[in-house]
């Protein structure tokens, strides 16, 4: 059976090199992931209000045709995209009166929800499904010498239920890097907010945060980042231009989607195109350490 | 048939505002049986006491039944009223028409009503009852005291002081406990060694006290006053008689491992000594960690002994022991300061637990009582206390306040500041609780006088950069998020019962709360007693509490063991099972049943007997029994069935 | 000025919506301040989240309804997986925030957006801060 693969909305766009890398590095793992049919936006940000059912229809609408396609899994990539449909999930299946209402009110659709199609995030199914180890031997080109800090942000650790590891001291993304031959760095804000949303109001407060997290990772010993939200990406990534601008002794630093760093170690050709959706350029980091 | 004396109290108002307790007297007044009855305000009192006793000289009652509250409060005050009437106490009954009637209810006519057949079912119970008399027993006049810490020694000081003996048993090679850990003492600062290894040294000396250390108690049979104890001691290889401490054999023994009693902050060999004033001062070979016990694996200590006392071929050993008394002062452990990675404990060696913290300032301790820095050995100028680490915390660890952690955190403050006059402490906190005696004035002169900051607020997280420790937390008192460049941070960690306390616990099949603390037989009224009669709690293992605390519980416990170990019997309640020879068929389904090992089927007879020391009388072989042949006293089978007929009829 | 407090302040409807919309009990707080010094914008706001559970408590609610704070949270949920009490603390942000958006009044106006902007910012940005903050 095929993974189901849910892109969302900025995985078309600004995060295309997310998704490139993802398929092509799940292709050559034997794991394609299978784009699903007539997909449309999870929701972006799970309403946490108990009252107003409507907010959670986006996501459900998903699950439900997935469901009908017949996928017991939904991988997503956007660790926005996994806390949204994941907790819309819980929350209705939690409930029957809602459940209920829901599908009363998704009346045009093929079938009724049930709940049976499973959301979980690329990077559950690498270690979980595929292992880290089988991984490791496939590694053609290891991260050798690269120290990297991987940031998790909010939505893959938080609320704890659905955290795909530890909530507080997480090690997943860090054993992947390993795995790839490079040096996982733990950094003291890899689990803070980068400012989300408020980017498009309250720019100041994002470059603030984009500061003090590359900062963060730069006292770590972190030469680039990796994450796995394009909310979080575009924070820390295009933030950065403010960031120079209004602080005078910032440097820089590169930021990844994981799976660009997967490919370029699993031995699959580093696409130029990749280069351009990044801010900071990527590239003379990469080829300092003989990567590309 | 019996002249039975009836008794409503009004209880005040808490029954006559909702029992109508004139219509009663007057409804049961034909009641057969009933020869006598009244209602009165408070039958309890003096006087309420007083007419009972004149109603039945006067009438020749034969039995009375009370109409007023819950047996568990005044059963014994009117049990004492019919024998001073020359009546059996067991002919008396209660008609608990308080806590399951008047206190329930609010409608006037049916509580009344149901009053009334409550009353009935007391008197149809109490036509059948007979006259019983107390079980009793002689009891073993000794104790044992489990734990030697400083609630364990000062029970068994206490208990030996008055003449008896105690057997003490302690898990570690040592007795101490957590409070030989301790530098000085809030509120009053005394050195902790200095006023407890006196205390050590008499357990000791003492003629009455019998020690027994790395030992632990394997099973207790019996009953109150006559407990039956085995202990099981690890092998000795180092002879105590023999080791004359000259500690040739560390410098020998190739083996390091992290020193537990310094807290893993220094190493010990695995044959030492666990602190200079050890009772018993010996060595203790650990046999976890060395090489191997033959000349072969290393056998170096043994080799270097001149005084001989290394035998490797020695073994555990199984003590027994006969006891009156137990008494548990098996002492906390810190909360595991692993569950709270954001704290860093373990990443980050400048992040350390209170513990580690008092061995730092202890004149003994690994750096001789003068302030490093595990990391690099610097002298912190700048250093936070995090309190409440691990307690208050009812969604991730513990629900309840550790109760000691406010007032050791401002010690540690204050002695800090005493040795590097120029650092600045810092407390985060978020209640201060310092109600004992000089404690809030311990508290205020550290603010006014020693410049000990006190910042409002639970911290979220604390990391490293460069070589600092960033501590973030919150002033929720002036509304301000708060960052300290800190060069050591001390975790104020909540306490929890001690691992030894678990295992114990297990073992004996003693109750303890939803914590795994001891739990006490009522938390007013008895607080030093366990609810298994002949158990008896001191110290931190009940509860959360500090040393004066922990001392005065210890000698309560030692007062309630004395009442037990100076009578020469002790008095069961005949309320028990008997068992109907005619009847029985040996089948012994009901030996199985009983909790309490009191039943055994006699292979000459095939009849089960009841040991009616140890039964006690919770009624499980009687529903067990097909045969009918196991009774409860005064609640036999007809008496249960003409109750409930009262009942069934609703008349 | 000093803060009126009467029995009928305290508890007002007002604050059984909010507890309603969220789930949570204001009561359930007893102010450690942990939300505050977790939550990566506390600087930014003009209530810390503990305070803005204390006013709740206190019945002040307009206060919050006009405060900076509920818009400047960035639903990161810190303060929720940290609450010794359980309490979602950003659940109840989120109540504030709704209950202002319900009467259409948001801080965020689509046409505001400068058209630069818009052409950087990823889709996601703008849905998620349109969720959030447009009434
Ligand atoms: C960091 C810190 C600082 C403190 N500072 C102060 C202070 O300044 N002033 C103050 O008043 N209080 C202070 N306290 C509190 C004080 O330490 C305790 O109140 C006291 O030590 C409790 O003594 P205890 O005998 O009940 O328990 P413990 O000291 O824990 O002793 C229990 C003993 O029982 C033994 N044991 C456990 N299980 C078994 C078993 N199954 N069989 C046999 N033996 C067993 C243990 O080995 C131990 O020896 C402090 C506590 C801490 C953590
Ligand atoms: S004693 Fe003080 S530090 Fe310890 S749990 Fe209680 S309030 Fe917190
Ligand atoms: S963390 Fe919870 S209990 Fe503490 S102040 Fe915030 S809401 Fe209140
Ligand atoms: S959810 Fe909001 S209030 Fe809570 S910590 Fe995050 S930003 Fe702060």
């Amino acid at each position: 059976m095929k993974l189901g693969y849910f892109p969302g909305c900025t995985l078309k766009t600004n995060a295309k090199h997310f998704e490139d890398s993802a398929m092509q590095v799940m292709e050559l793992l034997g794991q394609p992931l299978e784009e699903m049919e007539n997909w449309i936006c999870c929701g972006t940000v799970f309403s946490m209000t108990t009252d107003d059912l409507m907010l959670q229809l986006a996501s459900i609408r998903n699950l439900l045709r997935a469901e009908n396609q017949g996928y017991d899994e939904l991988v997503t990539l956007c660790s926005m995209c996994y806390n949204t449909l994941k907790r819309a999930k819980e929350f209705i299946l939690n409930d029957e009166e809602n459940l209920r209402k829901v599908n009363d009110f998704m009346y045009r659709e093929e079938a009724k929800f049930k709940g049976t199609t499973d959301v979980v995030h690329l990077l559950s199914i690498l270690k979980d499904r595929i292992t880290f180890d089988e991984i490791k031997n496939k590694v053609t080109k290891p991260l050798t010498d690269l120290k990297i800090g991987a940031y998790y942000g909010c939505l893959l650790v938080r609320p704890k239920e659905l955290a795909i590891d530890d909530f507080e001291d997480p090690t997943i993304m860090e054993e992947l890097v390993d795995t790839l031959g490079g040096e996982g760095v733990v950094f003291p804000y890899r689990l803070e907010c980068c400012g989300a949303y408020q980017t498009v109001t309250e720019k100041d407060v994002t470059v603030k945060r984009t500061y003090e997290i590359i900062n963060s990772a730069r006292n770590a010993g972190c030469e680039a980042l990796i994450t796995s939200c394009p909310l979080c990406a575009f924070n820390l990534d295009q933030r950065q231009k403010e960031t120079s601008e209004e602080f005078l002794e910032f440097s820089t630093m590169p930021v990844f989607y994981f799976t660009e760093l997967m490919a370029i170690a699993l031995g699959l050709k580093w696409n130029k195109d990749w280069k351009k959706l990044h801010y900071i350029n990527p590239v003379p980091l990469l080829k300092e350490k003989g990567l590309i | 048939m019996k002249k039975i004396g009836v008794f409503i109290c009004h209880c005040g108002i808490n029954i006559k505002d909702t029992v109508d307790v004139e219509r009663l007297t007057i409804e049961l007044e034909n009641y057969p049986g009933v020869a006598y009855i009244e209602n009165y305000m408070f039958m309890c009192s003096d006087p309420g006491q007083n007419h009972i006793q004149d109603a039945i000289r006067e009438n020749k009652l034969d039995g009375v039944v009370v109409a007023a509250c819950s047996p568990t409060l005044h059963e014994s005050t009117f049990q004492a009223v019919l024998k001073e009437s020359g009546l059996n106490e067991y002919q008396m009954e209660i008609a608990n028409i308080r806590e399951q009637c008047s206190w329930v209810h609010t409608d006037i006519e049916q509580a009344t009503h149901k009053a009334k057949l409550i009353i009935k079912t007391a008197i149809e119970k109490l036509k059948l009852n007979e006259s019983l008399y107390p079980v009793s027993a002689p009891v073993t006049k000794k104790a044992l005291v489990i734990g030697g810490g400083i609630s364990g020694i000062q029970a068994a000081l206490d208990i030996a002081d008055a003449g008896f003996e105690v057997i003490m048993v302690e898990k570690k090679p040592s007795i101490g406990g957590h409070m030989i850990q301790l530098s000085e003492t809030f509120p009053t600062l005394d050195c902790s060694q200095c006023i407890l290894t006196p205390k050590m040294v008499a357990i000791n000396k003492h003629k009455n006290i019998k020690l027994y250390v790395n030992s632990e108690v394997e099973s207790i049979d019996g009953y109150i006053g006559n407990f039956n104890v085995k202990i099981k001691q690890k092998a000795l290889y180092v002879d105590p008689h023999k080791c004359n401490l000259c500690d040739d054999c560390t410098e020998v023994c190739p083996v390091l491992v992290p020193n537990e009693q310094e807290e893993g902050l220094s190493w010990r060999k695995a044959i030492y000594i666990p602190f200079p004033q050890a009772i018993p001062a010996t060595y203790t070979l650990d046999l976890e960690n060395c090489l191997g016990l033959e000349p072969i694996a290393c056998g170096k200590c043994r080799e270097k002994c001149t005084a001989e006392a290394i035998n490797y071929d020695a073994a555990d050993m199984i003590i027994e022991e006969e006891v009156g008394a137990v008494i548990i002062a098996t002492g906390f452990d810190l909360y595991p300061v692993e569950n709270i990675p954001e704290y860093g404990y373990g990443k980050y060696p400048d992040v350390i637990t209170s513990l580690q913290f008092e061995r730092i300032l202890s004149a003994t301790g690994p750096t001789g009582g003068e302030i490093y820095r595990p990391s690099d050995g610097k002298v912190p100028k700048e250093i936070v206390f995090v309190q409440c680490s691990g307690s208050r915390d009812p969604e991730h660890h513990l629900s309840y306040c550790s109760k000691i952690c406010c007032m050791y955190t401002l010690k540690h403050a204050k002695l800090y500041k005493h040795k590097v006059h120029n650092g600045q402490p810092y407390i985060f906190y978020i209640d201060i609780r310092a109600g004992g005696k000089l404690y809030e004035e311990f508290v205020q002169q550290a603010v006014s006088e020693e410049g000990i900051l006190y910042i409002r607020g639970k911290v979220a997280k604390i990391y490293k950069e460069g070589d600092k420790m960033i501590v973030v937390g919150m002033d929720t008192l002036s509304g301000k998020k708060i960052e300290i460049k800190a060069d050591l941070v001390v975790l104020a960690m909540g306490i929890v019962p001690s691992e030894g306390s678990h295992d114990l616990v297990k073992t004996l099949k003693i109750n303890t709360d939803d914590k795994g603390f001891l739990s006490e037989a009522h938390p007013k009224l008895r607080p030093v007693e366990s609810l298994q009669a002949g158990f008896y709690l001191a110290g931190t293992s009940q509860g959360p509490r500090d040393i004066p605390d922990s001392v005065s519980q210890a000698s309560g416990a030692a007062a309630k063991a004395l009442i037990l170990l100076s009578s020469d019997k002790i008095y069961h309640s005949p309320i028990i099972a008997s068992v109907d020879e005619d009847l029985c068929s040996g089948c012994a389904i009901c030996v199985g049943t009983c909790p309490y090992g009191a039943r055994e089927l006699n292979e000459v007879s095939k009849v089960v007997e009841v040991n009616e020391i140890l039964c006690e009388g919770c009624g499980a072989c009687i529903s067990a029994c097909p045969s009918g042949a196991a009774q409860q006293k005064n609640l036999t089978d007809d008496q249960i069935d003409n109750m409930i007929q009262i009942i069934a009829s609703g008349k | 000025m000093s803060l009126k407090i009467t029995r009928e302040k305290i508890k007002n409807s007002l604050v059984d919506k909010i507890e309603e919309i969220s789930g949570q009990n204001v009561f359930d707080c007893y102010q450690c301040g942990i939300c505050s010094s977790g939550c990566p914008v506390t600087d930014y706001m003009d209530y810390s989240p503990n305070q803005v559970m204390r006013l709740l408590q206190l019945g002040s609610v307009d206060e919050i309804l006009n405060s900076k704070t509920i818009w400047i949270c960035s639903t990161c949920l810190q303060c929720s997986t940290r609450c010794p009490k359980g309490i979602e603390v950003a659940q109840v942000m989120e109540a504030l925030r709704t209950i202002n958006l319900r009467q259409r009044e948001g801080t965020l106006k689509p046409e505001d957006i400068k058209s630069k902007e818009l052409k950087d910012l990823p889709p996601i940005a703008l849905v998620s801060a349109f969720r959030k903050l447009t009434g």
